[in-house]
């Protein structure tokens, strides 16, 4: 369950940005969630309260928006949405695809007051 | 300014509102606040991140080769961490940082080989991370040209997203716990370098498929690769000190 460590990590993102951008409160949070990054949206919702209790984001709402995951070929140059790791190339068949997009989890935007 | 009109804080002058009462100001209606939208655009794992490269440019500097050990509990790390202590030449600098929830006691197993250990209790935790390692090196301080191990919590899924500066993580899997796993658990097996089949002594008594595991692994991560032995009879482990040796070179040169 390293999403509670991760909800920590934005906590702290969030005092860091509270300090820069002088808030002092968080009203929302906005995540970006790559499909094959090791992050689990659910478990992410389930610490996140709790976590952000007493802080600066004290009862914030939390927006996630999921990424798709995209991959390419180096055997066929094809591109192509990619759901788990273990997909294969739907144009020629092979394993060895690379992933271009969709592993990242980031905070992309707050409201503040 | 004033909220509901508009006005400025000063020079005040009477004026009325809807209700036509003239005032000077104060009105007792909460100021309404300005909401502010922020964009981040920051990695979550971005500080772990940086951990992370500060513990890499340190093992760079001092020429130390770190690995990192994943595995779920009971795959033999620690096993064939001693193992790997005993067999590699006694002039080979040598520390072990423990990764478990609780106890000391891998790394009571550790110093009973003679090699310096550090353990790390994560608590709740159930990885270790960048920032843990970094105090572990503060406290243990790996001399130049030496090995470090890391031991991980046993977790096949949390340690796969956390870099901790090593050079390669290492996944070790026994064949007892089914030739699935790299499908089951791919963050794992896609961040890993080598992946050890462990336990292969035990291979007559069981139904795991050899073939179609490395397959598997193969899927997820197509440069992965595969060393297969056992830490009980000592079956292929002249491989993986080879490996290991070989790999620390490498790292020396790059």
């Amino acid at each position: 369950m390293h999403e509670l460590s991760l909800c920590e990590n934005i906590l702290q993102m969030i005092e860091q940005q509270a300090k820069d951008q002088k808030f002092t409160r968080v009203l929302t949070v906005c995540l970006e969630i790559g499909q094959l990054s090791c992050v689990e949206p659910e478990a992410i919702s389930f610490c996140f309260n709790e976590v952000m209790s007493g802080s600066v984001a004290n009862q914030a709402e939390l927006k996630i928006v999921m990424l798709a995951g995209l991959a390419w070929c180096p055997t066929c140059y094809h591109h192509f949405e990619i759901l788990q790791r273990y997909d294969e190339c739907p144009n020629c068949g092979r394993y060895d695809v690379q992933i271009v997009k969709g592993e990242h989890m980031r905070i992309s935007e707050l409201e503040v007051i | 300014m004033c909220g509901i009109c508009g006005c400025g804080e000063r020079p005040l002058t009477a004026h009325t509102h809807d209700d036509h009462t003239p005032h000077d100001h104060h009105h007792d209606v909460e100021q309404p606040a300005t909401v502010r939208r922020i964009k981040v655009e920051q990695d979550i794992f971005a500080k772990n991140n940086q951990y992370a490269q500060l513990n890499r440019e340190y093992f760079r500097q001092n020429a130390i080769f770190a690995l990192n050990f994943v595995s779920s509990p009971g795959s033999g790390k620690t096993s064939l961490l001693t193992s790997t202590i005993t067999q590699l030449p006694a002039d080979c600098a040598i520390s072990v940082i423990e990764g478990d929830q609780q106890t000391t006691l891998d790394a009571e197993k550790i110093r009973a080989t003679g090699v310096r250990a550090l353990q790390i209790n994560t608590g709740k935790g159930c990885h270790l991370d960048a920032h843990s390692i970094a105090h572990a090196l503060q406290d243990q301080i790996p001399g130049p040209n030496s090995l470090v191990f890391i031991e991980n919590v046993g977790n096949l899924v949390c340690p796969a997203a956390f870099d901790l500066g090593e050079a390669y993580k290492v996944v070790v899997l026994s064949v007892t716990e089914g030739e699935d796993k790299p499908l089951k658990y791919p963050d794992m097996f896609h961040a890993a370098e080598l992946m050890i089949l462990n336990k292969i002594d035990l291979l007559p008594y069981l139904d795991f498929d050899v073939e179609k595991c490395i397959d598997y692994a193969r899927r997820i991560n197509p440069r992965i690769k595969v060393l297969q032995l056992s830490v009980k009879t000592g079956q292929g482990m002249t491989e993986w000190l080879q490996w290991l040796t070989i790999s620390q070179r490498l790292s020396s040169i790059a």
